[in-house]
C-alpha cells in the first residue's frame, strides 16, 4: 500500500520539477592523473547545472575493481580504454555511452637540467641508475612507456634499471625526489613542473593513451550523470582538458 | 610467485635478525635505564604503531634520496639513493617493526628485574657475562615473542614498501605489494591464492603466539 504511494509521489515530483532545477548528484570515479582537471570541470559544471559532483580518485585498476564490487559510482573516467570497454562488455557500463575524453601524452622528465635531451637520446647514452615508469601491467602510461622502450629496442638493456610506481602519481614522486634520475610521466603532470629537463615523447612512438569515460549502469541519477558526460564533451571542458596537457580529438 | 615469497621471507628474516640485535640494548635501557629521556625515547620507538605507513614511507623515501645528508655520506661509494634497494627495504622494515621487537623485550627485561644480575655480579661475574648467562636466558621467551611478531609484522608490511620499493622483481617486489598489483590488474585468482596463503599464515602466527604464552604461564605456575 505504502510503496505504490511513494512511487507515485516520486514520479509526480520528478514530473513537477524541470530537470534543470532538480539538484542531482554525480559520483565520479576518476583516474588519479585526471583528478585535478576533473575537479575544474566539475566546478564549472556545478555552476552551470546546479548538480553536485563528488570525486573519488584512484588508479584505474583500483577503481575498476571497486566498481566490479558494486562501489557507489555513477560515472567512470578511466585512464585507459580497456577498462571502460570491459565495463561495457560486462554490463557494468551503459552500452553506447563510452567515449574518449582525453588522450594522454608521455614526457621523459628529470629534475636535473640538461640530463634529458630533446630527442630522448639520454635513454641510449645517458648514465643513470634508475628510470622510473608506472607499472605497465596496471597503468596505461606505464604501458606506453614500455612501448617506447620496446620500439627503440632498449627494453632488455634498461630493464635492470627500471623502477615502477604503482601509479603515474607515484612515478612522479620518484623523479621529483630525485630517487630515480629520470622517468616517464604524463604531460599533464609535467606541465605543472618547473625546471629540470624534458622530452615530449612523439605520440607516434606508442599506442595512443586514450582515456575513456563511461556511464555506469548502477548510476543513481542517470539524468545528472548524462548531463555531466555531455558537458565533458563540450567545448568548455575540452579547452580545460587541452590546457592541462591532454589532446582532445 | 616463488620468487616473491622467497624475497618476502628473506626481507622478514633479515629484518628480524637486525631487530633482535639492535632492540636488545635499546629495550634493556628502556627497562632499566635511569635517564629522564626514557619516556621520550619509548614514545619515539612506539611511533610506527600509530603512524600511517605512508608517512613513514614518504619520510624514508626523502631520507634515502639524493638530497638527504645521510646519503651524501655514501656518495663516495657510488650510492645515490637507498630507495629501490633490498637494503633500503630492510632499513625501512626495521623502523616499521621496531616497536614489535622492543616492547616484548622490554617487558621481558623488566620481568627479569635487576636482582639476578646483581646476584651474579656479587659472585664475580662481569656485567657482560651476567647479562649473557643470567638475564638473556631468563628473557628468552621475550625473544621468541619479539622474533615472531617482528617477522610477521614485516611480512604484512605494505605502505612502506609501496612508497620505497619501486616494484623490482627479486629485490623489492614483496607479497603484499604483489597482491595489490594482482588485484589492480584483475588477476583475482592469483590474488586469492596469495591472500588465502597469508591469511592462513597470519592465523598460524597468532595461534602459535597464544599457545606459546599459555604454555609459559603453565610452566610458571
Amino acid at each position: 500500500m505504502r510503496a505504490p504511494l511513494l512511487l507515485l509521489l516520486t514520479v509526480w515530483l520528478g514530473l513537477a520539477l524541470p530537470a534543470s532545477a532538480r539538484a542531482g548528484e554525480v559520483r565520479l570515479a576518476v583516474a588519479a592523473n585526471f583528478s585535478d582537471t576533473a575537479r575544474q570541470i566539475a566546478d564549472r559544471f556545478e555552476a552551470r547545472s546546479g548538480h553536485r559532483v563528488m570525486i573519488s580518485a584512484g588508479s584505474s585498476g583500483q577503481l575498476f575493481a571497486q566498481i566490479h564490487q558494486g562501489a557507489p559510482f555513477d560515472v567512470f573516467l578511466s585512464a585507459d580504454d580497456e577498462r571502460p570497454a570491459r565495463a561495457e562488455a560486462e554490463g557494468l557500463g551503459v552500452k553506447g555511452t563510452r567515449f574518449t575524453y582525453a588522450t594522454g601524452r608521455l614526457v621523459l622528465w628529470s629534475r636535473t637540467p640538461g640530463l634529458v635531451d630533446s630527442r630522448g637520446q639520454v635513454l641510449v647514452t645517458g648514465r643513470f641508475q634508475h628510470l622510473a615508469i608506472a607499472d605497465p601491467a596496471s597503468a596505461p602510461y606505464g604501458r606506453a612507456a614500455m612501448e617506447v622502450l620496446t620500439r627503440r629496442k632498449l627494453e632488455a638493456r634498461l630493464k635492470p634499471r627500471l623502477v615502477t610506481g604503482n601509479s603515474i602519481a607515484q612515478t612522479l614522486q620518484f623523479v621529483r625526489t630525485g630517487s630515480a634520475e629520470l622517468g616517464f610521466i604524463a604531460l599533464s603532470q609535467a606541465s605543472s613542473l618547473e625546471g629540470g629537463s624534458r622530452w615530449l615523447v612523439p605520440a607516434a612512438d606508442h599506442n595512443p593513451i586514450d582515456q575513456q569515460a563511461i556511464l555506469l549502469t548502477a548510476a543513481k541519477d542517470p539524468a545528472a550523470s548524462t548531463a555531466f558526460l555531455k558537458f565533458l564533451r563540450g567545448p568548455e571542458a575540452r579547452t580545460l582538458i587541452r590546457a592541462q596537457g591532454y589532446e582532445v580529438h | 610467485m616463488a620468487e616473491v615469497i622467497w624475497l618476502t621471507l628473506k626481507l622478514a628474516g633479515f629484518t628480524t635478525l637486525v631487530l633482535l640485535v639492535i632492540s636488545t640494548p635499546l629495550a634493556w635501557w628502556l627497562a632499566h635505564g635511569r635517564s629522564s629521556l626514557r619516556p621520550a625515547v619509548g614514545a619515539l620507538v612506539a611511533l610506527p604503531v600509530v603512524l600511517p605507513p605512508t608517512v613513514l614511507g614518504f619520510y624514508l623515501l626523502v631520507a634515502m634520496g639524493p638530497d638527504s645528508p645521510l646519503i651524501a655520506l655514501l656518495k663516495p661509494f657510488g650510492i645515490r639513493t637507498l630507495a629501490f634497494t633490498f637494503e633500503g627495504l630492510v632499513i625501512g622494515s626495521v623502523i616499521y617493526s621496531l616497536p614489535f621487537a622492543v616492547q616484548p623485550l622490554r617487558n621481558a627485561f623488566q620481568a627479569v628485574g635487576r636482582d639476578p644480575m646483581e646476584a651474579a655480579s656479587t659472585l664475580g661475574a662481569s656485567p657482560w657475562d651476567s647479562f649473557l648467562r643470567v638475564a638473556l636466558p631468563l628473557a628468552l621467551p621475550g625473544y621468541a615473542v619479539a622474533a615472531i611478531l617482528s617477522f610477521a609484522h614485516t611480512i604484512g608490511e605494505f605502505g612502506v614498501v609501496m612508497m620505497l620499493g619501486g616494484g623490482i622483481p627479486g629485490k623489492t617486489q614483496v607479497l603484499s605489494v604483489e597482491i595489490y598489483r594482482l588485484v589492480e590488474t584483475l588477476d583475482w585468482s592469483a590474488a586469492h591464492r596469495l591472500s588465502a596463503g597469508l591469511l592462513v599464515f597470519a592465523f598460524a602466527v597468532m595461534l602459535s603466539l597464544l599457545l606459546f604464552e599459555r604454555r609459559l604461564t603453565e610452566v610458571r605456575t
